[in-house]
């Protein structure tokens, strides 16, 4: 069986010769255009006059696009309709779309895309979460509440309190491969969209909209990203309708890519928090109550930010049995790029939370933080009798939790205690160079919090020279989830890898799917391909079985052949003969996950058909003059449950970390005080280079099946390691904490500034 | 804009095309030369996604003008394999599992061959700080490096 095979990517021969095809690769049809955007240059204002002839002018260009000129609505936004495509008049953030400049050359269009002369009446934009707080400047009525039990009356209670406030930073995806889109004008006023996309369902609806024309009309192909991690989840749209529009006006093919900058200044981040938290424990460092406010920077838009908040407060308890909790999520409006998807969807930010309460209660108490861990997590089943609590703030009973097996396993290879007692004996000999170790552990929530996002179909055809070609609605964006589904296909008849084929999604083949996010793509897909193999094995195993005066059950499907009792065929003579008795080859196949039911005003029900775990260990040591630092080692527990393919399995823990460790250190977004995001380049927005990579890399999986019924017993493997790389944030910290007595309330990201200055507060109290 | 007519070789083979003083080698192979394989990660010379050598020297084809290409000697991850036959380096990427989404492979590959060729037996550390200009958003980089020392030992065994 193909299933559990550590296969590389399927498109791995064509990335190493250089000849896969992204977007920007896909060779374009004669007299292509280009397009580019002029931008606000504001955060915050109305147009009071627009004179666009200098880019009409400027060499090269085909033709310019204001909002009036779209036939159709102008609009890009995933959930209520609030984002323009091009501005209606007023602007709300520095980058922000004004006008499409349509020209013959890429570099023409982002000339000419600067000549425009606007005039606005500039208002003062709000930036800050303190500026929207004041200014009540929020999506949704008021702050979204999850609670458990009397939260503020359990904290008093308790015999210890810590108050304390923190600031979580976003994240830039830097997808690799910046968005980029072309749309191909067909007859009859059709478009084919090619788009770099998570979400190819939604590129079609958007551009279907702008079109005026029903989604049949357009059909969108994806092959596959050059990096997607949420980034690509709704922020290609507006490529892609641009494009559309660009097309229907000239009737020519056009091509939209952003160059790096406009990239970062124009499409949406990780969502930035500010977290404060109360909390009240016994003596022994156990919880008793907590209570986080999340203050949620959402940007202008409202695109996804309300299940990211869910989902920030939904994983506020990470891997703890909280008898009391209460989380409060305000979700603020302001005059900068619209947040949106970036793996783990919230769940990071919200995770962060509750370790830093950890870390802190351990400090406060003079504890080890794994001990003070261990003593809050959940018990490792539900209790059948239902007389122990061991549910989530959200109602949810965890009936699946792996941590305290996993937890001792690391302990063990990673030699922690030892290696705490070297570094404890290192930092107080060594005064300038300080070394910290610490453990966070993972449990991340699996499904769409919006129910009816939980459903993939897919489409199967069987040649009649055995060869399979396979459709299903997710994409590619590097995680492998073309590879491992086409396994699964193998697996159920019974061949070899390469009689399967993997195409491009497309809306053509399977339609309505949801966006191959919250780590669903092999879960979700993996089942709908399962269903519809099986229903083409099935009619041909009626069909043998018929034929030769045997039982259905007696027809086997294994290694490449096809046994009916005695008789025995290559699968390739099995599916010729049938298709010669009229057998239907192609079939389609869908899923729905099952036990979910959510209600997320009232934050109750159980949003996740299961939970994914994960734990790590990491050691840094840091400069204790400049906070330079440094990641010494890195071990790691994953649970994959019964992995589908563990190299691929693996390639996702190792990035999902590194990506992690990112975010929390040297990855800062800073926007000036007009709005202006500074960092818009590689040269100022540092993400890890391969020189970062922990000197030691220990990564292995658990090896033990989801207990929940899903695709070969495997996990979704996405989002959840990415949550591992807390264990660096909290390092860094533990190492901070070691130049005094003071708790080092470490901001995140946990840059060489941010580390120098918790020194000097924990040392110097300055 | 007159264009100029640029005589050069790319892969071994000569080749001309014209084009504008201020296009980019990286434009001129993508767009002129159908030659995708170089990708453009931030156009600044700071991802290597763009990485060919010139004269056998690793450059960032982003920052190198179509016109200077003139006489020279251009080498891209479209080269790097013999007709069918994968180098080392591609076959140890595959095996290793050294990708995922792979826009950055052809810039890696193109940038440890050439580290290969000029220091055929380098430490980890080496490897590390030579590809440190190449960004990679995906694997985490450990099995990219294993991917490559392993490429080494076989290059230098067979040698
Ligand atoms: S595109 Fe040339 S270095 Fe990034
Ligand atoms: S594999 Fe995606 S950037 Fe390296």
């Amino acid at each position: 069986m193909s299933v559990s095979k550590p296969l590389p990517h399927d498109a791995a021969r064509l990335h190493v010769t250089g000849s896969a095809r992204y977007v920007d690769d896909i060779p374009s049809p004669a007299g292509t255009l280009h397009l580019a955007f002029g931008q606000s240059p504001i955060a915050k204002g109305r147009i009071t006059a627009m004179n666009l002839d200098a880019v009409k002018a400027a060499p090269g260009v085909v033709a310019v696009m204001t909002a009036d000129d779209l036939p159709f609505t102008n609009d890009v936004s995933p959930s209520i309709h609030d984002e323009p495509l091009l501005s209606d008049g007023t602007v709300n953030y520095v980058g922000q779309p004004v006008f499409l400049v349509i020209a013959n050359s890429h570099l023409a269009a982002r000339k000419a895309a600067t000549l425009g002369q606007v005039d606005y009446v500039e208002e003062t934009p709000i930036l800050t979460v303190d500026e929207a707080m004041a200014a009540d400047s929020r999506f949704e009525e008021g702050p979204r509440i999850y609670e458990k039990g009397d939260a503020e009356t359990a904290i008093d209670a308790a015999p210890r309190q810590i108050d304390a406030t923190f600031e979580i930073g976003g994240q830039e995806h830097f997808y690799l491969e910046g968005q980029a889109a072309m749309a191909v004008p067909n007859e009859g006023g059709d478009m084919l969209v090619h788009s770099s996309t998570q979400h190819p369902t939604e590129i079609q609806h958007k551009v279907a909209e702008a079109l005026g024309v029903p989604m049949h009309g357009v059909r969108v192909e994806t092959r596959r990203m050059g990096g997607g991690f949420g980034g690509k989840e709704s922020q290609g749209n507006a490529l892609a309708v641009s494009c559309a529009v660009a097309a229907r006006l000239t009737g020519r093919a056009c091509k939209m890519r952003y160059d790096r900058d406009d990239d970062m200044v124009i499409t949406g981040k990780r969502h930035e928090f500010r977290i404060t938290y109360r909390v009240g424990f016994d003596d022994d460092g156990r919880v008793q109550g907590v209570s986080f406010k999340h203050y949620t920077r959402c940007g202008w838009a409202q695109d996804l930010s309300l299940p990211v908040a869910d989902r920030a407060m939904l994983h506020s308890d990470n891997a703890y049995l909280l008898p009391n909790a209460r989380i409060e999520s305000h979700r603020l409006k302001t005059n900068t790029q619209s947040a949106t998807a970036y793996r783990g969807f919230g769940g990071p930010q919200g995770m962060v939370g509750i370790e830093r309460v950890m870390d802190h209660i351990a400090h406060d108490l003079g504890l080890d933080a794994v001990e003070v861990r261990k003593r809050n997590y959940y018990a490792a089943k539900a209790d059948a009798s239902g007389q122990k609590d061991n549910s989530t703030p959200y109602g949810m009973q965890v009936e699946d939790f792996e941590l305290h097996g996993m937890t001792e396993r690391l302990m063990e290879t990673s030699d922690y205690a030892a290696r705490k007692a070297a570094i404890e004996k290192w930092n107080a000999e060594n005064p300038i160079v300080k070394k910290g170790i610490a453990f966070a552990p993972v449990k991340f929530g699996i499904s769409f919090t919006l129910t009816h996002l939980n459903q993939a179909g897919a489409l199967v055809h069987v040649y009649q020279d055995g060869s399979v070609h396979l459709n299903h609605g997710g994409t590619e964006m590097g995680q492998g989830l073309f590879q491992k589904v086409a396994q699964v296909a193998a697996s159920r008849f019974g061949i070899p890898l390469d009689l399967v084929k993997i195409t491009a999604t497309d809306t053509a083949k399977v339609p309505n799917t949801s966006a191959t996010a919250a780590s669903s793509g092999s879960d979700l897909n993996g089942m709908a391909v399962k269903a519809a193999c099986d229903t083409v094995r099935d009619r041909m195993a009626d069909f043998l079985a018929e034929r030769h005066q045997a039982e259905v059950s007696d027809v086997a499907f294994s290694d490449g052949h096809v046994e009916v009792g005695e008789a025995r065929y290559t699968f390739q003579e099995a599916a010729a003969m049938a298709y010669q008795g009229r057998i239907s080859l192609s079939a389609t196949g869908f899923y729905k996950t099952p036990k979910i039911e959510w209600d997320r005003i009232k934050g109750r029900g159980r949003p996740f058909f299961y939970f994914a775990y994960g734990a790590s260990i990491t050691e840094v040591a840091i400069d204790t003059l400049t906070g330079e630092n440094r990641i010494l080692r890195t071990d790691i527990l994953h649970d994959a449950g019964a992995s589908l393919n563990p190299a691929l399995d693996i390639g996702q823990v190792e990035g999902g970390y590194v990506q992690g460790a990112g975010w929390l250190t040297t990855e800062e977004l800073v926007w000036d005080n007009q709005g202006r995001l500074r960092t818009h380049a590689p040269s100022t927005y540092k993400i890890p280079a391969c020189s970062d990579r922990p000197d030691v890399f220990n990564v292995a999986l658990w090896d033990e099946q989801n207990r929940e019924d899903t695709i070969y017993r495997s996990k979704a493997v996405g989002e959840p390691p990415f949550m591992l790389g807390i264990s660096a944030w909290l390092a860094l910290s533990n190492a901070v904490s070691a130049c005094g007595n003071a708790y080092p309330a470490i901001d995140a990201p946990a840059t060489a500034e941010e580390v120098w200055a918790g020194v000097r507060r924990v040392r110097d109290g300055i | 804009m007159t264009k100029i007519h640029v005589t050069t070789t790319v892969n071994g083979d000569e080749t001309e095309f014209l084009c504008d003083p201020r296009e980019t080698l990286l434009d001129v192979l993508r767009d002129r030369l159908n030659l995708t394989g170089a990708k453009e990660g931030c156009g600044t010379g700071d991802c290597g996604a763009c990485s060919v050598t010139m004269e056998g020297r690793l450059v960032c084809s982003c920052l190198v003008l179509g016109a200077e290409a003139e006489g020279k000697d251009i080498a891209t991850v479209e080269g790097i394999a013999d007709g069918d036959t994968l180098h080392p380096l591609q076959r140890k990427f595959i095996e290793h599992a050294a990708l995922q989404c792979g826009i950055c492979t052809p810039g890696i590959l193109v940038a440890a061959k050439s580290l290969l060729e000029k220091n055929p037996d380098p430490s980890e550390t080496e490897v590390r700080y030579w590809l440190a200009g190449n960004l990679c958003r995906c694997t985490g980089y450990d099995k990219i490096i294993r991917a490559v020392m392993d490429a080494a030992t076989e290059m230098r065994e067979a040698s």
